[in-house]
């Protein structure tokens, strides 16, 4: 809420009492509520002062503007050529001076408009920095008038209420109160702890008959409208406001339209009560209720749209005609236009969740339904619908029928909240003392019991319907007492000790082995098409998680695999011609499994294309390939340690995935996951070059049972290596050989190394050749040439038996 | 000339000579000359018969000094050659050190895990648990247990991803305040704990809004937690986070699972509170939410609020990395552009 310091300075002498502006808009930071920031309606402009229009006379070399005699001081008369249509001689105006700065940082300069000179400026309000919204709709075309008295030459600022200074407040849900000034006035007193003198105006009532032969209200349902008056004032006179009232408006960001208006405008401002009017003669019934409409019911709001209503809607209904969506928007067909003469002015509380449900649904957001839904303080329900009939006696010349029909009062009990000092203390780290508690209740202008020397028992008044249990009352007391003065400590506990836990330090442990292995790290979204959610799982993909109302076609399905986000990534980096892509990442898919709510696995993905090292001086053109990828996977798996095998199994049929590329990886008969080139084509609808990829189930791998000991002795005896060589068929794989090479190498054999693989040219068609190197070693002595020799036949005869191979 | 005078002769011209050597070979030539079997000084000593038992040990000895400073002569001069030798054959293997050093494929952690880490790093000094709720979740644990009934206004706040009218993509970490609640033997002792992870919000994509980021709940819960220990705890966070002379300020806010609720803002690290640009001139940054858990949170996970007592807070490590590194776009996050991914590998 836009908060006009003068306004409150009304009501809380706070010029005399020295209050800095800006410091209390500190204040108010601290110890109230959140602003959206402050400012002076004047900041910015300059030597923009009242002027006298002497004489105005057609300019010669145009149709539409003006030349103007205008004096600007009481010795001084300046020529200014005005394009305006209502500017005419004996009005005050705005002039913006030469050097004037006005709206938008623009600077007034003298010069010469089409050939005639100009001194200056004739200002709309517009042009001063009054926004569309808010300057009034009369002077839309033109410049505004100042008022006849004020004085020639003096600064304009005044006159418009621009020396004001707007606190713009930013409310949470829970201070509804604060979107008034009477809220504001009861805050900032007790902040400042100073004395407050709101006043408020009562009609008198001076027409003899009685409200209740004019309407009669009849509200069933108390949780619905839990407050509902009406008065009816008659020989109402539709008219402009006086400036005192256009004022407050605007500072507030309200716009002007005429005094029957503006008047439940003004004191929605002051009361945060929101009024209605409705004009009288075009109630189609006076029997007024508020009712659910029928679903599919069409409705026309004062803005000429016709609505669809629903039944969770809530109606002001005149007999079995809807009159107004209530709290919301007025109806077209009763509202108050020129030629209104009685007004049946409304003031009442509607159900806050109907109102915001009908507000939310038809994006109506008013000032009013957003009071409506904060709440309204229901102890001044009937003073703002009187004072609001004082002022149309005042302004409007309206006439006041004899009474109040109230449909519903409402209930403005207090609420009594006991509170412990000690427990208050013991929530806060504070040593407050009872007096300085009963204090804090006096400044809010709560009343306050002392129960016991422990206990106290505040009434808090219902407009403050905020606070209802004694935490609340606990904020109160922290926030006006300081929270500057509340220490810092720690929290002073014992036993207990903290830390990761086993699954947090393998996450931690599995991001570090990847970045070693020279994956960045990567967090894409979760939520992805439908088709790409389903794309690259380990498992066969069931049918997604889906966003029951997605926000973007690009987001409406939860992950069932990693890599496909990672694809999305590589074809972002592609677009921006970064070639070299390495990434990896960790997160949740989402696998639904029949509960309500899907199995969330941990896995672990990288995407690979370009070059691990961009080319530099001292190393050119290695492209990443499959084995490179396979290599990551091999250490991270190597690092976990597991007492299982691993093996990789080529897979052709993995969708998606280059069908002579691509292994499953399992650790014994689990499948953990799988590696590859993803498939060109599917390359292609991501608009990526070759990429290579791998996921893994990191739950499975995390839960998998690993190797109880690491540790093996280091022979001190000397190792044996031997060379082998074999031209073998196509078909048979490494995994193969090692194998056999492993099953026949006898009890010595400590490891078997590939260390050429040839294929193509000097090979017999349908062969290729593999190469290993052979390491024997005996833990308990050295070995014998003779033992060696031994293996190395049974495993030469094994290959040649077995796989046709030829030792080369 | 006496024996001596030939000998010291010899030795002049033998020290000479090794000195005038150039080369390796030079060397040898001139210990066969010198020292050799055919040399003067073995002759020298063959003719010692000649002389009177009297001269004899003392010619002995200087003759035996003059081929040890000889033999020393030969051997520095060698190694002087060496050394020489050595170094021409390193001066001939001179590389321009300016050239870049061969680079190292490592990669980093994405700057949102480092800022999570940093707290976590944080948080499990103080003796906190780190604990990691689903993403998807149930409507009772995100709202309903957090004091955030049907048509609570605040829900508004929260534009929420629904899959059904029970479950929903989780609009923030605070779920794991009751989730953690009820599992707690809190006979056993307090509650500490933080809970890091991705949230989402049904928002448009664009500068300053996501669709999905991160959070990290943090939750004490015991006998005697106080509203001061949250503000140490708070100033901790920031100073941890941005800077040993920061200071935190608590100001009023609204959160339906607090009370009292306070917004936490952390003095300006870019101006030290005298007020710029990032913190808009206020000399503060808004930095997180926090409050003491508000009964009615404790109650329905099952804690006695007349004797527990709590406090909790969210951050958003987002926020906190666009502060830190003046990120002005949140997307930049999750497209993750490799340019953008390698420029935060400070470590330590």
């Amino acid at each position: 809420m836009k908060v006009s310091y003068n306004w409150l300075d009304q009501y809380l002498d706070l010029k005399a009492n020295k209050v800095d502006p800006n410091e209390l808009a500190n204040k108010i930071v601290l110890q109230s509520v959140d602003l959206n920031g402050t400012y002076s309606p004047a900041d910015g402009l300059k030597k923009l002062v009242v002027g006298y229009v002497e004489d105005v006379q057609p300019h010669p070399n145009s149709d539409h503007l003006h030349i103007c005699q205008v004096q600007v001081s009481p010795d001084e008369t300046v020529q200014i050529v005005c394009g305006a249509p209502n500017v005419v001689a004996g009005k005050k105006v705005i002039v913006a001076l030469h050097g004037a700065r006005i709206a938008g940082n623009v600077k007034i300069k003298r010069g010469k408009i089409r050939g005639e000179k100009s001194d200056g400026m004739l200002c709309a309000l517009q042009e001063i920095g009054f926004s569309d919204k808010v300057a009034p709709k009369d002077y839309e075309e033109g410049i505004w008038f100042l008022p006849d008295d004020a004085k020639i030459g003096a600064p304009v600022f005044p006159y418009l209420g621009m020396d004001d200074f707007i606190i713009d407040t930013d409310l949470t849900p829970n201070r509804g109160d604060m979107l008034s000034i009477y809220g504001n006035v009861n805050d900032v007193a007790a902040i400042l702890n100073i004395k407050k003198h709101f006043t408020n105006h009562d009609c008198e009532e001076d027409d003899d008959q009685q409200t209740s032969d004019l309407v009669n209200v009849k509200i069933d349902d108390s949780h619905m409208v839990p407050a509902y008056e009406m008065r009816v004032i008659k020989d109402v006179k539709v008219a402009d406001s006086p400036l005192w009232l256009q004022i407050k408006l605007w500072n507030a960001g309200v716009r002007p339209v005429n005094n029957v208006v503006d008047i439940t405008n003004y004191i929605m401002l002051k009361y945060g009560q929101p009024l209605h009017s409705f004009d009288y003669d075009k109630l189609p019934s006076t029997d007024i209720s508020v009712q659910h409409p029928a679903d599919g019911e069409k409705f026309t709001t004062l803005d000429g749209q016709e609505r669809e209503l629903k039944a969770t809607d809530i109606m002001v209904m005149a007999g079995q005609h809807a009159i107004a969506l209530a709290g919301t928007m007025g109806g077209q067909e009763t509202a108050v236009d020129d030629q209104t003469t009685t007004v049946a002015l409304e003031s009442a509380i509607f159900d806050p969740v109907m109102v915001r449900k009908q507000a939310h649904r038809l994006n109506l957001h008013s000032e009013a339904s957003m009071r409506f839904e904060r709440g309204v303080n229901p102890e001044t329900v009937q003073t703002a619908l009187n004072e609001a009939a004082y002022w149309l006696q005042q302004l409007a010349s309206g006439k006041v029928a004899t009474g109040v029909v109230v449909g519903q009062e409402p209930d403005t009990s207090a609420t009594p909240v006991t509170i412990s000092i000690a427990k208050t203390n013991e929530v806060l780290g504070l040593q407050l003392t009872m007096a300085e508690v009963v204090s804090i209740m006096d400044r809010l202008d709560f009343p306050s019991t002392q129960l016991s020397a422990d206990q106290l028992k505040v009434d808090v008044p219902a407009r403050r319907w905020d606070i209802s249990i004694p935490a609340d009352l606990y904020e109160e007391i922290a926030r006006l007492y300081g929270y500057e003065k509340i220490p810092a400590t720690l929290p002073t506990m014992t036993r207990n000790s903290g830390g990761l836990n086993s699954k947090q330090r393998f996450e931690a442990a599995s991001r570090q082995v990847m970045q070693a292995a020279g994956l960045n790290q990567a967090i894409s979204y979760s939520l992805l098409t439908k088709e790409k959610a389903t794309q690259f799982t380990i498992e066969k993909p069931v049918e997604p998680l889906m966003l029951s109302y997605p926000m973007s076609s690009d987001h409406v399905a939860g992950r069932e695999s990693i890599v496909s986000g990672l694809l999305n990534d590589v074809a972002y980096n592609t677009a921006r011609k970064v070639a070299n892509v390495a990434l990896y990442e960790t997160g949740r898919v989402f696998i639904l499994n029949g509960d309500p709510r899907p199995k969330e696995e941990t896995h672990l993905a990288g995407a690979l294309c370009g070059q691990l090292r961009a080319n530099n001086w001292h190393q050119k053109d290695k492209a990443v390939d499959f084995f490179t990828m396979k290599g990551i996977v091999e250490q991270y798996l190597k690092n976990a340690a597991l007492a299982g095998k691993i093996t990789y199994v080529a897979n052709q049929d993995r969708e998606g995935m280059h069908p002579g590329r691509t292994a499953d990886i399992y650790v014994d008969d689990q499948l953990i996951g799988y590696v590859g080139q993803v498939h060109p084509s599917t390359a292609a609808s991501y608009k990526i070059p070759d990429t290579y990829v791998f996921e893994l189930n990191e739950d499975l791998i995390f839960a998998a049972k690993k190797r109880d000991r690491h540790y093996r002795v280091i022979s001190r005896y000397p190792a044996i290596t031997r060379d082998i060589a074999l031209l073998l068929p196509n078909n048979i794989t490494n995994q193969q050989v090692v194998d056999l090479i492993n099953q026949k190498g006898g009890a010595f054999l400590k490891k078997v190394h590939l260390f050429d693989v040839y294929e193509g040219l000097h090979l017999p068609k349908g062969m290729k050749s593999l190469a290993y190197t052979l390491t024997f070693q005996d833990n308990e002595g050295t070995l014998k040439e003779d033992q060696v020799n031994q293996a190395m036949e049974k495993v030469e005869s094994g290959l040649t038996s077995q796989f046709n191979a030829k030792v080369r | 000339m006496g024996m001596k005078e030939k000998l010291a002769e010899l030795r002049q011209q033998g020290l000479e000579a090794i000195e005038q050597s150039q080369d390796l070979d030079k060397i040898n030539q001139a210990r066969v000359k010198w020292l050799g079997k055919k040399g003067p000084l073995t002759q020298i000593l063959r003719g010692m018969g000649k002389l009177s038992p009297e001269e004899r040990p003392a010619v002995g000895k200087y003759a035996n000094d003059v081929r040890n400073d000889l033999q020393e002569a030969l051997q520095r001069r060698k190694q002087e050659m060496e050394k020489e030798l050595l170094n021409a054959k390193l001066m001939a293997e001179t590389v321009d050190v300016t050239l870049p050093g061969a680079p190292v494929a490592q990669g980093q952690p994405h700057v949102i895990q480092q800022i999570i880490d940093q707290l976590i790093d944080l948080f499990v000094g103080m003796g906190y648990e780190v604990a990691t709720g689903p993403e998807v979740e149930e409507e009772v644990y995100n709202f309903e247990k957090l004091n955030l009934p049907k048509d609570h206004p605040a829900r508004d706040m929260q534009d929420t991803f629904y899959i059904t009218p029970q479950i929903l993509m989780r609009t923030q970490t605070s779920p794991m305040q009751a989730r953690m609640m009820e599992k707690h033997d809190f006979s056993k002792g307090p509650l500490k704990m933080i809970s890091p992870g991705k949230v989402y919000r049904r928002d448009t994509d664009d500068a300053t809004h996501s669709h999905q980021f991160h959070q990290l709940e943090g939750l004490v819960v015991g006998e005697h937690v106080t509203m001061a220990d949250l503000r140490g705890t708070l100033q901790e966070v920031g100073r941890n986070l941005f800077g040993d002379q920061l200071n935190v300020r608590l100001r009023p806010s609204y959160f339906p699972f607090t009370e009292p609720s306070v917004e936490a803002d952390v003095t300006c690290f870019n101006c030290l509170g005298k007020g710029c640009d990032i913190c808009k001139g206020t000399g503060w940054i808004e930095c997180l939410g926090a409050g003491m858990v508000h009964p009615n949170v404790l109650k329905m996970s099952g804690v006695d609020p007349e004797k527990y007592s709590g406090f909790a807070f969210g951050l958003g490590p987002d926020r906190f990395a666009m502060l830190k590194y003046g990120v002005t776009d949140i997307r930049d996050f999750y497209l993750n552009d490799m340019r953008f991914l390698t420029q935060f590998d400070e470590k330590g």
